[in-house]
């Protein structure tokens, strides 16, 4: 057991109840880490994932404690370790990269200085082989002039650049060990490959462990040597990341990677049923016991150890993981594929629309200036047919929401009209829009933490629409509120539920429901799942497809998330700063040729494999405005043609496929160039 | 940067000249006017018409607040009613001693408020934090006017340490003035202490509870390196505009506690005013005091601009 | 989860559960029955008192605490005793109606520059701010000079000037309220301003209005005793703690007790408040030591 860096036995980690009962959040934790490995952990929110890591760095949050078992670091317990001593080994030894990098620089420090004090405190160095150092640090993390980098506070970098200098932090102590706390989690998809990349390299370079936590199975794909399933505080699958993402043999992790919609398998993924246990909620069994379907009595009374298998290298904590040792994942079985519907009847039009977000600053508005020269959103043309599912897809800051937001009366279109069921132009403001037209247009928000008021019941929640629209009252209100409810699976029993009572999958239901009880004709759906745990991704989507099977909706669905948007999608727009670069069917935009943005973005998905790498074709440059003229995505072109880029806005290209591309580059020679590599 | 700190200027400056029109509106609706209130029965015939003539209170309003307005820019706030004295001549020895008391008050109260706030957040929910927690509860919701009389009570008339009252002319020198104000001082600032140190305990527990401090203590920080560079500035940042609004209302406290203790500052100007009916002279007391609090906070949103990189080198809206 | 079995609750419940959670902790349960006392107190003194609060007897003047005068006698004869469970009715009855007014118009007035922001809400934090920036104790001593000290001129007077500072707190509270995606849903429904105030804002804002509302009561208090010790609040004979500590103040030397005993009365209603509120706040899940006494 030499080349062990940190072995944990049987770490339990709890908390009391305000009811004084005893609740483990960890449960019973056994591992060891190897010298130069890097291990996934992987679960969903509230599986006790980041508990762990920060365990392994002797830190225990406020208010838990251990309750049994050890944290070993070279067979010194970290957990019963003084603090003088822990100041030696965090750092120097164990080194964390954080989830928010944005929220774990202290903000008024100046990056140079934060590494710095790392280096201060882990190494011998003086004062201008520490200004060297840093220097080296920032180049290792490829941030682009490091001497001007160092002077800068955290605030002034983006979201991927902050994170690089997270990992030059953790970096500076020559740590043997580096403990990732979901370190690409709320990047964009462009720097989260480039991010991960990076990773890949540092841990080749140094030859240090990694310790990686994420729920991200394609992230954690890419980059460990072995992946660590949790769930509900405990382990249940250990193993080398082949066996584990390709034959996965506990039921959870066989569900979960099905429930993961994928870009070389579109249709809507099979869908889990439930969801994660709260804490101390099981009292016997197997925690899985509720949502398996391969249970039987045993499991309901007896809790399952985890067992280790010889032949597979794998630990797993299932007493039926045998019925699942053959069975190869294969998602075309499962998978859903949707069949939509739609009526060649536009329902939504949408022609020369800008957007401009731009407020006037103070000084303008003393000299009466409007700079709107260079609007946000531009030139939006999308025609939507009845029936039809359309997504908008681009990084943050493409527009998609701005556009969704606009199409809901929230936002004022500064150019253009949007005309709903052919004749109907919609009102540019709110407060003039028809009641009728305000009904038939709803909306679904990313976070139901926020899209729900806490201080309203469920009922009431969903009752809203009812009584505004329908003027409901009294039976009549409750007994439609119960068909809503039951519409999306949640049964009377929810009505005097408030949002906080619910898991996040239910709220979104809720959400669901409300904008379904409007009876409209098309539901604007802003980044949806994207704030669940992935099994409660797939039902939602089920859900959504189901649904528009039964009323006919039609959706326009915005997503960063190329995968959940091939799940779901008829058709897809991909957007730029504001700007289209290319609409089609949804299976040819996932083809060649594609708008070299396409192309950049899809080679920066994620896939739940090993085998399938993330190709790199543009820089995770991020840019703060659309630029003056000239095709909008010139700053980052991996195929720019020359200065015609610069000056001159795209014409529109029809692909052979019937996708639209707006590139200078022809067609063909886009094809051609993108198949090479 | 510039165009920010020209605008809270401008803006305080906007706030006075709507406090000079509350105050100066002010007494014009209410009831009567400088003259009848002050000449009370008298009010009548020759006499009402001579004082009118005396203040010019038979011109429009508007002419009056001009010309008055005109008057307090150059720093002349014209004559008071009862002695007909210039008001400046009354306001100047007054002003010094108030400032006296309060600027004592302050630079007394400030450091020993940090002192607890941050051993309280550093201590939280231990003994330290406990007493000195429940002690500021008890500090915060006393009256000037019952501490000050207490203190005169026990330390002045049971313990005979120190004079109970303030006995000193108007136009005493600050060395003489030193050792009366000591119990005035601890009235005064017992409130404001208890307040600004609690505010600064729960700034620097939300601080401590912060990403980037859990990510300071993995990094391997030493605990006391970690509270003074990664905490400290960090969270006495928003407490520099929460202890402006203090000071501003210890200005309040400082008119009873200058009563109590007869002490000649700005306090007992304004009493004697009142009880007077003397406006022109309770008119240049609003002005004088709005300033003092308008600067006050002007100089705490400057300070923050200035401390604080984010807005430093940020164009960010108000 | 927890929360399994919680239902819904009507108001009435909502409330007694607050009470609860506040009355769980030691301060809280202090708190409460102090205020409860003093409440109490306040209703029912007049029926025992024992003696008469104006009667002036010279011959009894400054007379120590004994069987008789459990408290002693003040420097015109009148009972301490008598005088002080008498001394805070008015100093209750006024801040009370008074925080209910700063509450009401001051909440009011805070949700709608909230929604409404833009010019109107401007101009009327600018007016706001300049209130503010008058001491408080000068424009109460220029209102009660001009207007007299009747309850009636005090209570409006006190509302109107310690609900400038809930103006903020609600307008706060409702920008932070505002950003949240259901009252974007509620606009995009095309529910009316009224209807999203009522529905969807109110609840939400709700406790924190309520507990600054508490707070306030407490500055009320400690500035309506300071006007009365200053001899513009309550006139005498009626018994006052402010008033009863001014009067007495001068002759403290001998007759100490005349002042201790209103200053107990008053010390200890203010700090019950306090209590109070803080643990008010505490239960509604709001920090109240990071608010600035504007």
């Amino acid at each position: 057991m030499d080349n062990s860096v940190q072995t944990i036995n049987n770490l339990t980690i709890g908390f009391t109840s305000q009811k004084g009962e005893q609740i483990s959040i960890l449960k019973n934790i056994s591992t060891t880490i190897k010298k130069g490995e890097t291990v996934g952990i992987v679960g969903e929110s509230g599986s006790g994932k980041s508990t762990l890591a920060l365990a392994m760095m002797g830190y225990v949050k406020h208010g838990l404690y251990t309750i049994s078992g050890e944290c070993l670091f070279h067979s010194n317990n970290l957990l019963e370790m003084k603090n003088k001593d822990l100041e030696n080994i965090r750092g120097r030894k164990i080194a964390m990269i954080p989830q928010n990098a944005g929220q774990s620089l202290t903000p008024n420090l100046k990056i140079g200085y934060q590494i710095d004090e790392a280096l201060k405190l882990h190494t011998d160095l003086k004062k201008e082989e520490r200004d060297k150092k840093i220097s080296e640090l920032l180049n290792k993390v490829r941030l682009p002039s490091p001497e001007i980098m160092a002077q800068r506070y955290p605030h002034e970098l983006s979201g991927g650049q902050q994170q690089r200098v997270a990992v030059a932090m953790a970096l500076a102590g020559n740590p043997e060990l580096l403990l990732l706390d979901e370190p690409t989690t709320g990047l964009d998809v462009t720097t989260q490959a480039h991010v991960l990349e990076l990773l890949n390299f540092i841990a080749k370079d140094t030859g240090t462990s990694m310790v990686y936590v994420s729920h991200d199975l394609g992230a954690i794909a890419q980059v460990s040597d072995r992946i660590i399933v949790m769930y509900s505080g405990e382990i249940v699958l250990d193993g080398p990341v082949r066996s584990i993402l390709k034959n996965p043999i506990h039921p959870y992790t066989f569900g979960l990677l099905k429930s993961i919609p994928k870009l070389t398998s579109p249709g809507l993924p099979a869908s889990m049923s439930g969801s994660q246990p709260q804490p101390g909620t099981i009292k016997m069994g197997c925690s899985f016991y509720k949502r398996c379907n391969l249970s039987e009595d045993k499991c309901k009374n007896n809790s399952p150890n985890l067992e280790y298998i010889d032949d597979l290298n794998t630990s797993v904590r299932c007493f039926k993981y045998k019925e699942l040792i053959n069975v190869k994942e294969t998602n075309s079985d499962t998978v859903k594929s949707i069949n939509n519907d739609i009526f060649q009847n536009e329902i939504l039009d949408i022609s020369k629309v800008s957007i401009s977000y731009a407020k006037q600053k103070f000084i303008d508005q003393l000299l009466n200036k409007v700079d709107d020269s260079n609007p946000t959103v531009q030139d939006i043309n999308i025609n939507i047919n009845k029936g039809e599912t359309l997504a908008l897809v681009g990084e943050s800051g493409s527009g998609k929401s701005t556009i969704l937001k606009s199409i809901a009366g929230l936002l004022k279109t500064k150019d253009g009209m949007i005309k709903f069921d052919k004749d109907n132009v919609l009102s540019n403001d709110l407060k003039t829009r028809d009641p009728g037209f305000l009904r038939a247009i709803q909306l679904i928000f990313q976070n139901p933490d926020e899209s729900l008021n806490p201080n309203h019941t469920v009922e009431e929640i969903v009752s809203q629409p009812l009584r505004l629209y329908f003027g409901l009252k009294g039976d009549e209100l409750k007994q439609k509120i119960i068909e809503v409810l039951e519409k999306v699976r949640l049964g009377e029993f929810y009505l005097t539920r408030y949002p906080r009572q619910l898991s996040g999958g239910e709220k979104q239901r809720v959400a669901v429901a409300r904008a379904f009880a409007a009876k409209p004709d098309i539901i604007l759906c802003d980044e949806v799942t994207s704030a669940l745990d992935v099994s409660v991704q797939a039902a939602v989507l089920n859900l959504l497809q189901e649904l528009k099977e039964d009323f006919g909706t039609t959706y326009i669905f915005v997503s960063h998330d190329l995968a959940v948007v091939r799940a779901i999608s008829d058709r897809v727009a991909v957007l730029y700063q504001g700007r289209l670069c290319e609409i089609g069917p949804s299976k040819n935009v996932y083809e060649l040729p594609s708008h070299p943005y396409t192309e950049v973005l899809l080679g920066a998905a994620l896939e739940p494999d090993p085998d399938i790498k993330p190709k790199l074709v543009a820089e995770d440059i991020v840019e703060e405005k659309p630029p003056e003229q000239g095709c909008s995505f010139q700053g980052r072109c991996p195929r720019i043609l020359g200065d015609i880029c610069k000056t001159d806005v795209p014409p529109w290209q029809i692909g052979e496929n019937g996708n639209s591309i707006r590139c200078h580059i022809k067609v063909d020679d886009l094809k051609k160039q993108q198949s090479i590599n | 940067m510039f165009f920010l700190v020209l605008k809270r200027i401008l803006l305080g400056l906007i706030t006075l000249f709507i406090v000079s029109l509350i105050t100066f509106s002010g007494v014009e609706v209410l009831p009567g006017d400088a003259c009848t209130t002050y000449l009370e029965r008298e009010a009548y015939g020759a006499a009402l018409e001579a004082c009118y003539e005396r203040l010019g209170l038979n011109t429009p309003a508007y002419e009056r607040y001009i010309s008055w307005a005109a008057g307090v820019l150059q720093g002349d706030f014209g004559y008071s009613l009862s002695g007909e004295m210039r008001i400046n001549d009354v306001l100047g020895p007054r002003v010094k001693n108030s400032m006296v008391l309060a600027s004592a008050s302050i630079l007394i109260g400030i450091p020993i408020a940090l002192l607890l706030g941050i051993i309280t957040a550093l201590w939280r929910d231990k003994l330290p934090d406990i007493i000195i927690s429940t002690v500021t509860i008890f500090s915060m919701t006393i009256p000037e006017f019952i501490s000050a009389t207490l203190l005169i009570l026990i330390v002045a008339i049971w313990l005979e340490w120190l004079p109970g009252i303030v006995i000193v002319p108007t136009g005493v020198s600050i060395s003489e003035l030193l050792p009366n104000i000591i119990l005035p001082v601890i009235a005064i600032s017992m409130i404001m202490t208890a307040h600004m140190a609690r505010m600064v305990r729960s700034s620097v527990i939300q601080v401590m509870a912060s990403d980037y401090v859990q990510m300071a203590i993995l990094k391997g920080v030493p605990y006391w390196k970690m509270v003074f560079k990664h905490v400290l500035p960090n969270a006495l940042l928003p407490a520099i505009n929460v202890v402006a609004l203090t000071i501003a209302w210890l200005l309040g406290g400082v008119v009873v506690t200058e009563v109590v203790f007869n002490y000649p500052g700005l306090g007992r100007l304004v009493i004697e005013s009142i009880s007077n009916r003397d406006l022109p002279v309770v008119q240049a007391l609003a002005i004088i005091l709005a300033s003092i609090y308008v600067s006050i906070n002007l100089i705490a949103d400057l300070m923050t601009l200035m401390l604080n990189p984010r807005l430093k080198s940020l164009q960010i809206k108000k | 989860m927890t929360f399994e079995k919680e239902q819904k609750k009507n108001n009435l419940q909502k409330i007694f559960e607050v009470i609860k959670t506040m009355a769980s902790k030691p301060s809280g349960l202090i708190g409460l029955s102090i205020l409860l006392f003093h409440v109490i107190l306040a209703i029912t003194s007049p029926l025992y008192a024992p003696y008469d609060f104006k009667a002036i007897d010279p011959t009894l003047m400054l007379q120590a605490p004994s069987s008789e005068f459990w408290f002693g006698t003040d420097s015109l004869g009148r009972d301490v005793f008598t005088r002080t469970i008498l001394g805070g009715r008015t100093a209750l009855t006024v801040t009370f109606f008074g925080s209910l007014i700063a509450l009401f118009w001051g909440g009011s007035l805070g949700i709608f520059c909230g929604l409404v922001g833009g010019k109107i809400d401007d101009v009327v934090m600018r007016i706001i701010d300049a209130f503010l920036s008058i001491p408080w104790i000068l424009a109460m001593l220029l209102i009660v000079s001009l207007l007299g000290t009747t309850t009636l001129v005090l209570i409006p007077a006190l509302g109107f000037f310690y609900g400038k500072g809930i103006v903020r707190v609600a307008r706060a509270a409702t920008h932070d309220v505002i950003a949240k995606d259901f009252i974007v849903s509620a606009r995009a429904r095309g529910h009316s301003n009224l209807s999203i105030i009522w529905n969807e804002i109110l609840p939400n804002v709700r406790d924190a209005i309520m507990v600054e509302g508490a707070m306030r009561w407490s500055w009320m208090l400690l500035g309506f005793s300071s006007l009365s010790f200053l001899g513009f609040g309550v006139s005498p004979p009626t018994p006052d703690w402010g008033l009863m500590i001014s009067n007495a103040r001068g002759l403290m030397s001998f007759a100490y007790w005349a002042v201790l005993a209103p200053i107990f009365g008053l010390s200890s209603l203010i700090i019950g408040i306090n209590l109070t509120a803080d643990a008010f706040a505490k239960a509604l899940g709001i920090d109240r030591s990071t608010k600035a006494p504007v």
